[in-house]
């Protein structure tokens, strides 16, 4: 039970951050300048819009509920387990972001979470 | 407008670096939270000691190290591809952890669990073959306070 819990806030926590970070990025704008100056001045940017920082808190969630998780189960299941956030990925890339999802990529989302069913189906 | 080779190029690489160092990451946290044993959180008390030794691991410390690279190349590949193009690409991380778990960690990986990671591989494939941008990113710009 106790796991279950903790692989929901990963998933969760985990989609909901990566969703408002990517929101947050977009708004910043395509980086094209490498140079670690220029990349100093993308993360000050980043860091200004208040997008970033509620992904980050999410992100920060899901990361101490993996921590929590990996310290019970094995890598090998734990982190198959948590790619169940593509679907939600997928919807929120597509309703939250405005992206176009194709039907190749729903097909190839879909595929991944066959496979981590299985996965999840070898577990000993 | 950048070309489209060039972008393709750019993206690649930094899916590249993420699909090296999410899973090493992942891994060493593994092998970390394995050493310090079951995370009990029935009292403040056990949490903080929790805590103290997540943080005074080396291997934890490696791991998170591992996880910042992760999430420096992730970020910067969203800022011009789009989140449900980059999140399946950079599933091939979850074959890299499979075979990182068997030989770095002695995971037992069962049959059913190869062909599940080959079955996401597959479904990677499938969606690197859609193009890294639909939207412009002035679609969702937001005034700059």
């Amino acid at each position: 039970m106790k796991e279950v819990i903790f692989y929901l806030l990963i998933i969760g926590a985990g989609t909901g951050g990566e969703l408002c970070v990517s929101r947050a990025m977009k708004v910043v704008g395509e980086v094209k300048d490498f140079r670690p100056a220029a990349l100093l001045g993308v993360a000050s940017r980043a860091l200004r819009v208040p997008w970033m920082w509620l992904g980050l808190s999410l992100m920060g969630t899901a990361f101490f509920a993996l921590l929590a998780v990996l310290s019970i189960e094995n890598v090998s299941l734990v982190v198959p387990v948590t790619a169940l956030s593509y679907a939600g990925g997928a919807l929120g890339g597509r309703f939250f972001l405005g992206e176009q999802v194709t039907r190749r990529r729903w097909t190839g989302v879909l595929l991944v979470c066959v496979g981590v069913a299985l996965v999840i189906m070898g577990r000993r | 407008m950048k070309s489209s080779g060039g972008l393709h190029f750019k993206t690649y690489l930094l899916i590249l670096l993420m699909v090296i160092f999410g899973p090493l990451g992942n891994v060493l946290l593994g092998k970390g939270m394995k050493r310090i044993g079951a995370a009990s959180l029935g009292t403040p008390a056990e949490v903080f000691n929790l805590l103290s030794r997540v943080l005074t691991s080396g291997t934890i410390w490696l791991g998170i190290g591992s996880l910042i690279t992760f999430f420096a190349a992730y970020m910067l590949v969203l800022s011009w591809a789009d989140y449900s193009y980059v999140q399946p690409a950079s599933s091939v991380a979850y074959g890299m952890v499979a075979l990182l778990a068997h030989f770095m960690l002695r995971e037992v990986v069962t049959p059913l669990r190869w062909l599940g990671v080959l079955v996401i591989c597959l479904g990677v494939l499938v969606v690197g073959h859609t193009p890294p941008r639909t939207t412009e990113p002035s679609q969702i710009m937001e005034p700059r306070s």
